[in-house]
């Protein structure tokens, strides 16, 4: 990791401002931070434009807290609302054109591993269930087909938010929106399921309400795709001024929805549990002990 | 002039020339590392590559010498979608990623992935081509366009066919109208040689600091990347530096640079003066970053036209791609019809040779622009760019397109008949401009809607 940009040239520090002294002295890069801690460090995401009490960007704000290795990850995305909090991150962001963002990664990552090797440069894609699953749709799942090494993070809010309250597809059924006047037609698309059958190494689905576990999967699916394959989180991230949920109520919404349709749900390759037990440690993906021997 | 005399081409039983694509005699059999003639070459500079390195003539097709031209170019990163109509080249270029000369290449699913795995490599630091062809180069052209904007350096190769439809795949240069005001430099090449020179010194423009901007080298889809012509080039054992993105005047994100937060104060995110402000700039920026080619495009390219015949000429041709081969022949037959003329190709469209071309124009009487499109969009930017530097007549025709071939003959009736009066039948009225007894009110249809 190159850890010498975020520094200051000798003699220059106190001329700084104060918000980049505190990144410099007291950021996540190059020490392990967790969830947990919040509060004891400069975070890499804090200052947003995002509505009061959007769950979106507490979602994003504990994902950034979750990378594994913050100083060396290059984030992705697209038009909507999320990428309006992700750009202001202290850590490089792309953001191309509508729907690109699984193809623009695709080309980054090749093109970091070409250069690094096997230096770990972790490459997120963070986008709307439109930007994945309606206008990025195609190059979504050809970038899980063709086995792309990084990780792709569905922000479900279940409609098109940014632009002002339009039906997308992983919108329920016969929810009543912007252009769905009659309600909508058809089902919430399965992209779990899509991402599953296109060979994903990982794949989950989290609310934001439950830091820890948001810190697990997604240290999880960064590190598995640095070397296994493509992983994929899909996070309700609820818009609480398209489906009007007072801002108060924003977390108890999470915890209904979580608990009517966004249980969570891990799903992870044999070869990927390997992986995580061997390199990473992971003590709950070790070998178990062969008690069918020990009995006989 | 001293023309070399042709030396005897070696041939095949069937007659054809031996060519490029035939792989080397392998030495040993079987065990062979297929990396093992990519491992050894050597870089060397530009100027040797493109000045002093001796080279030798192969007849080739146009996607042959696109293919040869990437084995010397140190080209890291290859993508392309097999369109219908594409060329062989992306296919050629996948047999040098087999044999080691391009590092990283696949299939993609479209164009728009294509070009938005392009800009994503690009962004990485690495060197990147690609190539497609009419509907695939208007189905890329939402990331084609952006990527000037976010100053990514890279060589697309359209080998141009008609944009659908009716149904169709024959060649056609409407794409370039598309292309002509993305911000990129596009460069239209004559023949397989042009193909070869253009792709090679296309990455090194490319990549300078004060340009960093992708290139788009166009040419005449079928006539040049299916026919075969002679290409001189240097050994295959040599190529070109590599892309040295750490000196790159934009940073790559690579998170070895300080974060690079283009869309931190994104226009998009405001509406407001200094939001409009911001955007303005950027324009402005990319523009003059296509400026500042015209010092490279000289240097490497010979000049961003080539005239000949210019001097004593009362006809000028003005012409690019296919239609400057057509037109170099026409030359030849206006020539023994005792008609004084005189031809200038043009390599670069943009930048666009506009001084070059008000300085070569100021004696002629006629110009003619033969095209391979319907609106022809070469005419009017050289009307344009002459406009109060020239009292020549200008004839924006002939034109062919949807497929069809344009008959030397054709250009040379159009001089008759310019130079007679005489009514032309392939040119409407509305198409000469520039002369007192021309239709102003016709022109003015031509210049404003189509």
């Amino acid at each position: 990791m190159s850890l010498d940009y975020m520094k200051f040239t000798p003699g220059f520090g106190k001329f700084m401002p104060k918000e980049y002294r505190d990144l410099v002295e007291h950021g996540p890069f190059g020490r392990k931070v967790s969830v947990s801690q919040v509060g004891t460090f400069k975070e890499i995401l804090e200052e947003h434009p995002m509505c009061a009490g959007c769950a979106m960007t507490l979602f994003i704000r504990l994902a950034m807290i979750s990378f594994p290795n913050p100083e060396d990850t290059i984030t992705v995305g697209t038009a909507g609302c999320g990428r309006l909090a992700i750009s202001q991150a202290a850590i490089p962001f792309v953001y191309g054109n509508y729907g690109d963002q699984n193809g623009v990664a695709s080309g980054l990552s090749r093109g970091l591993r070409l250069r690094f090797g096997d230096r770990p440069k972790d490459v997120v894609v963070m986008a709307g269930d439109g930007g994945t699953a309606d206008i990025g749709f195609a190059q979504t799942l050809h970038s899980w087909f063709r086995k792309e090494k990084f990780t792709t993070i569905m922000l479900d809010n279940e409609v098109y938010g940014n632009t002002g309250g339009q039906e997308s597809g992983m919108t329920n059924k016969n929810q009543v929106l912007k252009m769905a006047p009659l309600g909508k037609k058809f089902e919430k698309m399965d992209m779990v399921g899509m991402a599953k059958v296109a060979g994903c190494a990982y794949v989950a689905t989290v609310v934001p309400n439950n830091p820890r576990r948001v810190e697990s999967v997604i240290k999880k699916a960064v590190l598995i795709a640095r070397e296994i394959g493509p992983t994929y989180i899909q996070a309700y991230t609820s818009c609480n001024i398209e489906y009007a949920i007072p801002t108060d109520k924003v977390m108890e919404d999470a915890k209904n929805v979580e608990n009517d349709r966004y249980r969570f749900s891990e799903y992870i390759t044999d070869e990927a549990k390997q992986y995580l037990a061997e390199v990473y440690g992971y003590k709950e993906y070790l070998p178990k002990p062969a008690q069918a021997l020990t009995k006989s | 002039m001293s023309e070399a005399v042709e030396t005897e081409v070696k041939t095949n039983p069937q007659g054809d020339p031996i060519t490029a694509t035939k792989a080397p005699p392998s030495t040993q059999s079987g065990k062979r590392d297929p990396h093992a003639d990519a491992k050894k070459q050597k870089v060397v500079s530009p100027e040797y590559m493109f000045f002093e390195a001796p080279r030798e003539r192969e007849f080739i097709t146009g996607s042959e010498a696109a293919k040869e031209a990437i084995r010397r170019s140190n080209v890291d990163f290859a993508v392309a979608y097999p369109i219908t109509p594409q060329s062989e080249t992306m296919q050629l270029v996948g047999v040098l990623y087999g044999e080691g000369y391009v590092k990283e290449y696949y299939r993609g699913e479209e164009e728009y992935g294509v070009m938005s795995a392009i800009a994503g490599a690009s962004r990485a630091g690495v060197r990147c081509f690609t190539a497609t062809a009419g509907p695939g180069t208007l189905r890329g052209i939402e990331p084609i366009a952006s990527w000037p904007g976010h100053r990514l350096p890279a060589v697309a190769f359209f080998t141009c066919r008609v944009v659908n439809a009716p149904l169709a795949i024959q060649p056609d240069n409407i794409e370039i109208a598309y292309l002509l005001n993305c911000g990129m430099l596009v460069f239209h090449a004559e023949n397989q040689q042009d193909v070869f020179d253009f792709i090679m010194k296309g990455f090194v423009i490319s990549e300078k600091n004060d340009v960093t901007l992708p290139v788009g080298v166009c040419c005449d889809g079928f006539f040049v990347t299916h026919a075969r012509g002679y290409c001189a080039m240097p050994d295959r054992g040599l190529k070109l530096p590599p892309r040295d993105s750490w000196r790159g005047a934009v940073p790559v994100l690579d998170a070895e640079n300080p974060p690079a937060r283009l869309s931190r104060d994104a226009p998009v995110q405001k509406s407001n003066f200094m939001a409009y402000n911001i955007h303005a700039v950027w324009q402005q920026e990319v523009w003059a970053a296509v400026e500042r080619s015209r010092k490279y495009i000289n240097h490497y390219m010979g000049g961003l036209v080539e005239a000949q015949d210019v001097d004593q000429a009362d006809v000028l041709l003005i012409a690019s791609g296919s239609a400057a081969a057509q037109s170099r022949e026409a030359l030849r037959l206006c020539k023994d019809e005792g008609i004084r003329a005189g031809l200038i190709k043009i390599r670069s469209l943009r930048p666009f040779p506009t001084a070059e071309l008000r300085q070569l124009c100021t004696k002629a009487k006629l110009i003619v622009i033969p095209e391979f499109n319907y609106v022809g969009w070469l005419a009017k930017d050289v009307a344009a760019a002459i406009y109060g530097y020239s009292n020549a007549k200008i004839i924006a025709g002939p034109h062919v397109y949807g497929g069809m071939s344009m008959p030397v003959e054709m250009i040379v009736d159009e001089v008759i008949c310019g130079l007679t009066g005489k009514k032309s039948s392939a040119v409407p009225a509305s198409a000469i401009m520039g002369a007192t007894e021309v239709d102003q009110e016709a022109v003015a249809h031509f210049m404003q809607n189509i």
